[in-house]
């Protein structure tokens, strides 16, 4: 066996070995614990299940792109507000008075056109001025929040639509519209990541950068692509989200980026970059997503769902490094 | 040839300005000094109130909390680590103290939240110095950690003391001492003995050295996990102090009252022109991008600007802070990134 | 007679301060193996990195085939057919073969798909040439090192190179692996194909190349035809006997033995290591980049556990597990990476120089910026380091003074034993000088000193003994009278079975 396959197999299959274990272990103790007489794996709390992971879970997808490439982006939480807000305001603009649900369409789109503004912001800062994109998107993260604010104050904006609630309520194939959002935010960034040129050259970028460079591969416009997707996806996930619940508070989406950032590095994304999958990813996001209801329903105070999500991020962080220890040999620096 | 170069030389710098180099020099030594009192002397002339002593009092009392918590955060980022989880542990000190004053008081409740909050310092700096995990990582898994520890600890309910009036815990939040509000008081006496730490203390001296150059500490003979440990020591106390403040400020909290905040006091180091990379930073730095941020919240409403737009300056001032400080570092302002 | 596939005329290259190359011209032909070579510090890089676009020549041109060329940027120089197998792997890991052969430049098929059928047939066509034992798709990381090598191998064939430059190639490869290698540059050669081949092995640049030639301090020594010529007269013009190859002739007075190794292993670094130093004495370890030399040092620094084997200072055994506690017993090590393990570039002079002691100069909780201050000023001035003040921020100084801070940061500890890991890499040559004579006065002082270096004429001129390893071995133990230059070659090649001359 080559040296390292071991690892990257267990890596690989980590994420799903652990949702299994998530799965038997709530099943089993649910028998003895929960507070309800429905079973875990009853098939509507699964699908109720997917429906909740979509929102972090979009953002969590483009979050995977994002560190793979290098970089890391902290401001989806606000990008997710601002795009919400314009979203349900744009709706009621006097402009679009006349157009009837045809509003819908021009109101997403604008939604979207947002959250693809503000990622090109950061990535033309990242590119241009060479700044660290922690930096730059810590400073979006203020900045994007104060714009939340500025628009609306502390009030929250609100705007029901009830064709727009329809739809979103939906269920095709006994899957809900939100969880086709996700599934095909996956499907789509697994297409465009693995059979891409821009996939590929954003892995080697994450990789080996100077690499990249060497072979005439032009590293900005890869990571503003990027960083426009997420910002498409941070925005995505609110048109998702509040299409359906029609109330956005300016706080909504904080700590978001940190949820997302979870979830991608539960997955086994490489925090340097160059390693990761958006599949494993979507793993993470569900493996969160089961633990937050598992543990309701043992009966567990929701409170402890943050404490067992940050320690099991912790405990992942140690096994691999554990994983990757190079043995006694290595030099003690 | 000569006579062109010199001629875009002078269109760039003005008639009589000294060569290009020694500027760039000064912006990137001592840019967010310059940047500080240009802001300032921009908001005096815009409102003069701006100056007024009770006007500065109210700004940096505002300011103290985030600049405790910040001065630790200093250590950490100077040591070449990050620390995410201050605001969720701020919000831990404070419920755990306004709890515990009125089960076992004030005066066993203070010491006791510090030898909690240290605690989990000491877990978080064995986590990143003698395990070596990405502090990133660890410090966000701890975020919410912490949070949940909270949350266990209050139930989930708002903290309140019982007694508000009759309490003489509420003197670190609201008491004042020859006319100086306590907090601003603790403020600076924190500042100046972790000042004197950093800059003067063989500790302080190694806090640089692995932040600089990790390797090059070690074969220096530095014991390196040890001195990322005694950084997240630090940064928890200074949380500590920041959560005594803030309870005996409000005498009641809630459970996310930190919330937000570690990115917040990121934002003030960075601005004092810490580099996240390590080695380099100051605790009068530091104390300078605290009062930086709040002069301009307040020199904004000032102004007439909505409270919010605050975020959206501070956004600018820290990309262009970090920018010009790059920039100048090395030599050009466009990065060379194709 | 056919035009030269690569051509350099009087080639210059100037950084501040340095002549990095000074008149280099030589000519690659096609079809021929070009050995290029020269002690570290000749150019040998920097002369890649002209030929790689990566740097431009100050003075000087560049022929590909008839024709004058100007590169500007390592697309450039792929473009005209010159392309590089670097020491340094440069691959994406998490990529597979066939994509990191083609980065950069994959075949789509529109929508920016990427057209996997053909990149993996390319790549196979390739693959097959190299008669490698993976497919296309492997993902690189997962690769030995040896076909890590193979890939970086493949991208060169991707286009029809005019010249292939291989740079140490076999540094990491096994004796079955080189076979593979040779093979495939015997094939490019009867492509047509130039090469040139740097490597420090004989043994390799006698058995494949058609010319040597030989650059020293950053010139160009001449060149030699492979058949007609021998390791001495290579070795000579490497070296140069018009450089100060004296032996050092200046013996103190010995003390005690300071330190003693004995039968040191660890893992397959380096294995059954047995020495002895004494106070007032030099020993200068050489051997090839890779030897295990720095290895030893490491361990002696407590910066790795030694598998087998025991340490003594002053004739007691030692456990070090830390730096910490290996300066805690008085060893030293100024080490190989001045930048990256010697310095924090960021700090000024002072700090840097008192770094090992600053808790033990304090004064009650706070530094003794007096006490640091004076024993700057003191090294200053006895090691002649040219900065204007303590303040200046070390990062600012050439190369030669920073060593010198290094220097004189570890002599400030008053060691018993100092290790100096690759004095003067990178150091010009008055630095050098002076630093050879700053050891030579460090052993008349009464330290036990190892000197460990690449470069013959330094350890012939630092060193009273001198062991010379090879592959995590010591082969042979000289004393400074008995050495010569080709023994001494020999036993650092894996040759010294035969008896010494």
């Amino acid at each position: 066996m080559q040296p390292g396959s071991l690892s990257t197999f267990l890596k690989r299959g980590a994420i799903w070995a652990f949702i299994a274990v998530e799965l038997a272990f709530f099943s089993v103790a649910g028998q003895y614990l929960s507070v309800t007489d429905t079973a875990f794996l009853d098939l509507d709390n699964m699908l109720l299940l997917l429906k909740q992971s979509a929102p972090i879970g979009i953002i969590a997808l483009g979050m995977t792109v994002v560190m793979i490439n290098g970089n890391i982006d902290l401001s989806v939480g606000a990008t997710f507000a601002l795009a919400a807000i314009v979203l349900l305001d744009s709706m009621t603009w006097p402009i679009f008075a006349g157009l009837g649900d045809w509003v819908i369409p021009i109101s997403w789109a604008l939604a979207l056109a947002t959250g693809v503004v503000l990622g090109a912001i950061n990535g033309f800062i990242v590119w241009k001025t060479g700044v660290d994109a922690f930096i730059v998107t810590l400073g979006a993260m203020l900045g994007y929040r104060g714009l939340v604010f500025m628009y609306n104050g502390e009030q929250p904006t609100s705007h029901l639509n009830w064709t727009l609630i329809d739809f979103a309520e939906a269920q095709v194939l006994g899957l809900h519209t939100a969880t086709w959002f996700l599934l095909g935010t996956v499907l789509v960034l697994w297409l465009v990541m693995n059979f891409t040129v821009h996939g590929r050259n954003a892995y080697a970028i994450g990789d080996n950068r100077e690499a990249a460079v060497n072979a005439g591969i032009r590293v900005g416009p890869h990571m503003m692509i990027n960083f426009m997707l997420i910002g498409f996806l941070a925005a995505l996930s609110a048109v998702v989200f509040y299409s359906e619940s029609g109330s956005v508070n300016p706080n909504d989406g904080t700590l978001y980026e940190l949820w997302a950032i979870t979830a991608v590095v539960l997955g086994g994304t490489k925090l340097t970059g160059g390693s990761g999958s958006v599949v494993a990813t979507f793993g993470g996001v569900i493996a969160i997503q089961l633990l937050r209801k598992g543990l309701g329903y043992i009966g567990a105070d929701t409170e402890t769902v943050n404490l067992v999500i940050g320690l099991i991020l912790i405990a992942v962080l140690f096994l691999d490094r554990q994983l990757n220890v190079k043995g006694r040999q290595e030099l003690r620096t | 040839m000569a006579d062109t170069a010199s001629t875009t030389d002078a269109k760039r710098g003005g008639k009589d300005a000294p060569p290009r180099e020694p500027i760039l020099k000064l912006v990137a030594k001592q840019g967010i000094l310059i940047a500080f009192v240009l802001f300032m002397i921009g908001f005096a002339l815009a409102n003069s109130r701006f100056l007024d002593p009770e006007n500065i009092m109210g700004v940096i009392r505002s300011s103290a909390i985030l600049g405790v918590m910040a001065l630790g955060v200093t250590f950490v980022v100077i040591s070449g680590n990050l620390d995410l989880s201050v605001g969720s542990m701020m919000s831990f000190s404070t419920i755990v103290v306004l709890d515990l004053h009125d089960k076992i008081g004030p005066a066993l409740a203070i010491p006791a939240m510090f030898a909690l909050t240290l605690c989990l310092g000491a877990f978080i700096g064995f986590l990143v110095g003698y395990l070596k995990l990405n502090s990133l990582i660890v410090t966000l898994g701890m975020l919410s950690a912490i949070h949940g520890l909270t949350l266990t600890w209050s139930g989930g309910q708002n903290m309140d003391i019982a007694d508000k009036s009759g309490t003489w815990f509420s003197v670190f939040g609201q008491g004042e001492m020859l006319g100086i509000p306590v907090p601003i008081l603790l403020f600076a006496l924190l500042a100046a003995t972790l000042g004197v730490v950093l800059a003067r203390t063989p500790f302080g001296r190694k806090v640089y050295a692995v932040g600089g150059n990790g390797t090059a500490a070690t074969f220096s003979g530095i014991r390196r996990a040890r001195v990322v440990f005694l950084c997240y020591l630090v940064s928890a106390f200074c949380v500590a102090c920041a959560g005594l403040i803030q309870a005996s400020r409000s005498l009641g909290s809630q459970n996310t009252v930190g919330q937000g905040m570690e990115l917040e006091v990121l934002a003030a180091v960075i601005l004092g022109g810490a580099s996240l990379l390590g080695g380099s930073g100051a605790i009068y730095k530091t104390v300078i991008g605290v009062l930086i941020l709040g002069f301009i919240q307040n020199g904004l409403l000032l102004i007439g600007l909505q409270f919010y737009a605050q975020y959206v300056v501070t956004w600018i001032i820290i990309i262009l802070a970090v920018w010009l400080d790059i920039g100048a570092k090395r030599g050009r302002f466009l990065s060379p990134i194709a | 007679m056919t035009a030269a596939a690569l051509r350099l005329e009087n080639i210059v290259k100037t950084f501040p301060g340095v002549r990095a190359l000074d008149g280099v011209s030589f000519d690659v032909r096609p079809g021929e193996v070009h050995a290029l070579m020269g002690e570290n510090g000749a150019g040998k890089s920097t002369l890649m990195k002209v030929l790689g676009g990566i740097h431009q020549p100050n003075e000087g041109t560049i022929h590909v085939g008839e024709r004058p060329v100007v590169m500007q940027t390592p697309q450039d120089a792929k473009a005209l057919g010159i392309m590089f197998i670097h020491q340094e792997l440069s691959l994406a890991t998490e990529l597979s073969v066939a994509e990191n052969i083609y980065l950069g430049a994959l075949p789509t098929r529109g929508f920016g798909r990427v057209d996997r059928a053909r990149l993996h047939a390319d790549t196979q066509r390739i693959l097959d040439k190299l008669r490698v034992s993976f497919g296309p798709g492997t993902k690189v990381g997962d690769l030995s090192i040896a076909n890590q090598q193979m890939v970086e191998i493949a991208r060169a064939l991707t286009v029809d190179p005019v010249a292939v430059i291989f740079d140490e190639p076999t540094a990491s490869l096994t004796d079955a692996e080189k076979v593979v290698l040779f093979d495939v540059i015997a094939d490019l050669k009867a492509q047509g194909v130039g090469i040139i081949y740097i490597s420090h092995r004989m043994e390799e640049i006698f058995r494949i190349t058609d010319r040597i030639s030989v650059l020293r301090d950053g010139q160009y020594r001449g060149t030699l035809d492979t058949a007609e010529t021998d390791e001495d007269e290579v070795t000579q013009l490497m070296i140069g006997r018009a450089l100060d190859l004296s032996r050092n002739t200046s013996h103190h007075q010995l003390g005690d033995v300071a330190l003693e190794v004995q039968g040191l292993s660890c893992g397959r670094l380096y294995e059954d290591i047995s020495f002895a130093v004494r106070r007032g004495e030099v020993v200068g370890f050489y051997g090839l980049v890779g030897a295990g030399r720095t290895e030893i040092a490491e361990t002696l620094f407590g910066l790795r556990e030694p598998s087998k084997g025991r340490i003594l200072l002053d004739g007691s055994e030692v456990r070090l597990g830390s730096p910490a506690d290996a300066i805690a017993h008085g060893i030293s090590l100024v080490p190989e990476d001045r930048k990256g393990q010697g310095l924090v570039l960021g700090m000024n002079c002072r700090d840097n120089m008192t770094l090992p002691q600053v808790s033990d100069l304090a004064s009650g909780m706070l530094t003794a910026e007096g006490a640091e201050t004076d024993i700057f000023a003191r090294y200053h001035e006895s090691l002649d380091i040219r900065t204007p003040s303590w303040r200046q921020t070390v990062g600012n100084l050439s190369g030669g003074n920073q060593q010198k801070i290094v220097i004189g940061k570890w002599l400030a500890m008053k060691p018993k034993v100092l290790i100096v890991d690759e004095p003067t890499r990178g150091i010009d040559v008055g630095s050098k000088a002076e630093i050879h004579n700053l050891i030579r006065g460090l052993a008349a002082d009464g330290y036990a000193v190892i000197v460990i270096s690449s470069e013959m004429p330094e350890v012939l001129h630092v060193s009273d003994r001198i062991v010379a390893m090879f592959s995590g071995r010591i082969t042979r133990t000289f004393s400074s009278e008995e050495v010569t230059e080709d023994a001494l070659v020999q036993a650092i090649s894996g040759l010294s079975e035969k008896p010494a001359a």
